[in-house]
C-alpha cells in the first residue's frame, strides 16, 4: 500500500511537471482558435516566451518578472501573426509556420548576443519560480513524501490550472467572451500542422474541443502519460522504446477517436475581410 | 502601414535563416588559402548540449583563439539525415580534417571515409571504423564513471543510489558498468536504481526520473544523458540531494549540489588531432583518452568531496592507472546493470 501511494506521488508529480508549458500554451491558442484564427505559431511563441522568461528572471533575478515579460514576448508574436492575418489578410498556415521560424532563430540570435551561446545560462534556485510547499512536510514517511511531490513542485504549476477556470469564465460568463466566440462561428474546416510541443498543445486544443476545460484535460493527459513512462521505464520490464511512445500514441489514437466529434469554430482559418 | 508590417516579417525571416550556422575567423582574400580548416558535426544534441559538442566546440574555439593558422567553424545536425549532408558540405568547401561528434555518426562517417580516401577525419566515441583516413577518439568512460561511483557509494547515508542513462547502447552502458562498480566497490550492499531515459533532451523527463528515485530512497544520483541530465541535477538541488554530473564539470550548474563529475577531456582530445594533423602526423585507428593520459577525470571542482572520500578516490585512480584494479566496460562482467 505505502509503495503505491508513493508511486502515486511520483505519477501525479510528473504529470504536473509535464503539463504546464502545454497547457499554457494550449489556453492561449484557444483565444485564437476560438476567435477563428489557427494558431500553427505556438511553437515558435513558446520558444520566443521561453526564452524571454529566462533571461530577464536571470539577468533581474526576479522569476517573477520574468514570468511576466515571458507572457508579453509570446504576446507580442501573437500580435505579430494577428496582425499579418487579420490586418493583411495573410494566410493563417502560411504566417504560423513563418513564427515557428522566426521564433527559435530569433532566440539563438539574441542569445548569442547575450550569452555568447544558444542557450540561456542555467538559473540558480532564486531566479527560479518558488516551489510551493516545499519543505513543509517530514519526507521521512511515505505520506510526507507524497505531499510533497504533490504539493512541492513551482508555483506556476499551480497557476496555470487557476487559469482555467479563469479562461473558462472569460469565454463563457463575459460580453467579450461571447463576442470572441460569435467571431469564429463561420464555416471552414480546421487544419492541423505544427512541430514537437507545440503540435501536442494544437492537438489538446482540438481534442479539447476548443474549450479551456477540454484542453485541460488533453493536456492533463499527455502529461500523466509521460509520466506514467517514467514509473514504468524505472522497473526495467518493458522495453523503454516501447514505453517512450506512449504519449504520442495515445495523443494520435485520442485524436482520431475524438476529433470528428470535436465542434471546430466555424470560421478557423478563414481570413475576416470587412468589406465582404 | 501593411508594407512596413510585410518588410518587417521579411526581414525577421531572413535572420532567423541567417542564425542557424556560425563561422569562426573568416577571413577575405588571399590569407584563407593558407589555414588550416576544421569542420566539426554534432550530433543531434546540438552545439549546446552542455555536454561533448559543446566542449569539443569550446576546444577548437581555443585553439583557433590561440593559434591563428586555424580556422574552425561546426555545422548542427538537427535529424539523424543530416549527418550526411554536414559531412558533404564541408568535403566541397575543401576542409582538411572533419570532427564528427558521437557514435551516431558512424555509418555516415563510415561511407564519406570510403568514397573520399583523401580527406581526414576524426570520430568521438565510435572504434568501428578501420579506414587509413579516420582517426577514431576514444574515452575511457567506465574509469571516470567508476570514480564518481567511488564517492556516490561512499557519501550515500541511505545505500541507495540513482543513475539516469541517455540511451543504451555500448558506449552509453560503459558509464552505468563503471558507475555501479565503483558504488558496489565503496559499498557493497548498496542498491543502485536505474533508468533509461531513452532521450538525450528531456529535462521534465530527467525531473520525473530524479524525483522517482528519491521517493525510493535515492540520496546520489549520476547521469550520462545529456540535456535529459540537466534535469536530474534541477531536482537533486530542489531536494537538497547530490547530484553527480557528466561528460564537463557540471558543477556550474548548482554549484551546492553536484558534487562532482565524471570529465571527458573531449576538447583536449578534438585539438590533439587537429594540431597532429596540421603538423602531418594524422594517425588513423584507436586514440585512447584515459585516466593515465588525462583523457578522463574526476572534475577539478572537489570541495564538497570529504577529504577521506578523496584520498580513497585518488588512490583508486592510482591503482587504475597502474593496473591493479581493472575497471569493467561491458554490462557482461555488471549483473547489476540492469538497463536494457
Amino acid at each position: 500500500m505505502s509503495n503505491f501511494i508513493s508511486e502515486l506521488g511520483v505519477i501525479i508529480y510528473a504529470t504536473l511537471i509535464y503539463t504546464p508549458a502545454l497547457l499554457y500554451a494550449a489556453l492561449g491558442s484557444c483565444f485564437s482558435e476560438v476567435s477563428g484564427v489557427i494558431n500553427i505559431g505556438i511553437e515558435g511563441m513558446m520558444t520566443v516566451g521561453a526564452f524571454t522568461g529566462a533571461a530577464v528572471a536571470y539577468f533581474t533575478s526576479s522569476p517573477m518578472l520574468g514570468f511576466l515579460c515571458a507572457g508579453i514576448a509570446g504576446m507580442i508574436f501573437g500580435a505579430l501573426h494577428a496582425s499579418a492575418t487579420v490586418l493583411l489578410n495573410a494566410d493563417q498556415t502560411i504566417s504560423g509556420t513563418a513564427i515557428n521560424m522566426i521564433g527559435p532563430g530569433l532566440a539563438i540570435l539574441v542569445a548569442r548576443a547575450l550569452f555568447d551561446s544558444t542557450d540561456t545560462i542555467p538559473l540558480s534556485p532564486e531566479q527560479k519560480m518558488p516551489l510551493l510547499f516545499r519543505g513543509i512536510f517530514d519526507t521521512s514517511t511515505t505520506f510526507g513524501k507524497f505531499m510533497e511531490n504533490v504539493f512541492g513542485t513551482y508555483v506556476s504549476t499551480y497557476l496555470v490550472f487557476v487559469l482555467v477556470v479563469v479562461v473558462w469564465f472569460i469565454f463563457y460568463k463575459t460580453k467579450f467572451g461571447l463576442r470572441l466566440r460569435s467571431c469564429g462561428e463561420h464555416p471552414e474546416a480546421c487544419e492541423t500542422l505544427g512541430i514537437n510541443q507545440g503540435f501536442i498543445a494544437i492537438a489538446a486544443v482540438i481534442f479539447g474541443k476548443f474549450r479551456p476545460q477540454g484542453a485541460l484535460i488533453g493536456c492533463l493527459l499527455f502529461g500523466f502519460c509521460s509520466g506514467l513512462k517514467v514509473v514504468l521505464g524505472g522497473s526495467g520490464a518493458i522495453n523503454m522504446q516501447i514505453i517512450s511512445m506512449i504519449p504520442y500514441v495515445v495523443t494520435v489514437i485520442v485524436l482520431i477517436l475524438f476529433v470528428g466529434k470535436s465542434h471546430v469554430p466555424t470560421a478557423n482559418g478563414k481570413p475576416f475581410i470587412k468589406s465582404r | 502601414m501593411k508594407k512596413v508590417l510585410a518588410i518587417v516579417l521579411a526581414l525577421a525571416m531572413v535572420f532567423s535563416f541567417a542564425a542557424c550556422g556560425k563561422k569562426e575567423d573568416a577571413k577575405q582574400g588571399g590569407e584563407e588559402a593558407k589555414k588550416f580548416k576544421v569542420g566539426m558535426v554534432t550530433d543531434v544534441g546540438g552545439v549546446n548540449d552542455k555536454s561533448f559538442n559543446q566542449t569539443s566546440w569550446e576546444g577548437l574555439q581555443a585553439l583557433a583563439k590561440e593559434n591563428a593558422d586555424f580556422e574552425v567553424s561546426y555545422l548542427e545536425s538537427k535529424t539523424d539525415a543530416d549527418y550526411q549532408t554536414n559531412i558533404n558540405t564541408f568535403i566541397d568547401e575543401g576542409t582538411d580534417l572533419i570532427i564528427c561528434v558521437g557514435y551516431m555518426l558512424a555509418d555516415a562517417t563510415k561511407d564519406a571515409a570510403t568514397k573520399n580516401p583523401n580527406q581526414k577525419f576524426a570520430i568521438i566515441d565510435d572504434s568501428s571504423i578501420d579506414l587509413p583516413n579516420v582517426a577514431c577518439l576514444m574515452f575511457a568512460q567506465h574509469e571516470a564513471s567508476y570514480l564518481v561511483g567511488l564517492v556516490a557509494g561512499s557519501v550515500t547515508k541511505s545505500k541507495t543510489v540513482g543513475y539516469v542513462q541517455g540511451m543504451v547502447s555500448e558506449p552509453m552502458n560503459q558509464f552505468g558498468v563503471g558507475y555501479i562498480a565503483g558504488v558496489l566497490a565503496a559499498c557493497p550492499d548498496a542498491k543502485v536504481l536505474q533508468y533509461n531515459a531513452n532521450n538525450f533532451g528531456d529535462i521534465p523527463g530527467g525531473s520525473a526520473a530524479a524525483t522517482n528515485m528519491m521517493t525510493n530512497g535515492a540520496d546520489v544520483i549520476y547521469h550520462a544523458a545529456g540535456g535529459t541530465g540537466i534535469g536530474v541535477i534541477n531536482t537533486c538541488a530542489e531536494s537538497k540531494i547530490w547530484a553527480i554530473g557528466v561528460d564537463t564539470d557540471q558543477s556550474t550548474l548548482s554549484p551546492d549540489y553536484v558534487i562532482t563529475s565524471a570529465m571527458k577531456r573531449v576538447d583536449t582530445a578534438s585539438q590533439d588531432i587537429s594540431k597532429e594533423t596540421k603538423a602531418g602526423n594524422f594517425k588513423a585507428g584507436v586514440h585512447l583518452y584515459d585516466l593515465k593520459n588525462g583523457g578522463v577525470d574526476l572534475a577539478p571542482t572537489r570541495t564538497h568531496i570529504p577529504a577521506d572520500v578523496l584520498t580513497k578516490v585518488e588512490q583508486a585512480k592510482k591503482d587504475i592507472i597502474d593496473g591493479k584494479i581493472k575497471v569493467p566496460s561491458t554490462a557482461a562482467e555488471v549483473p547489476q546493470f540492469e538497463l536494457k
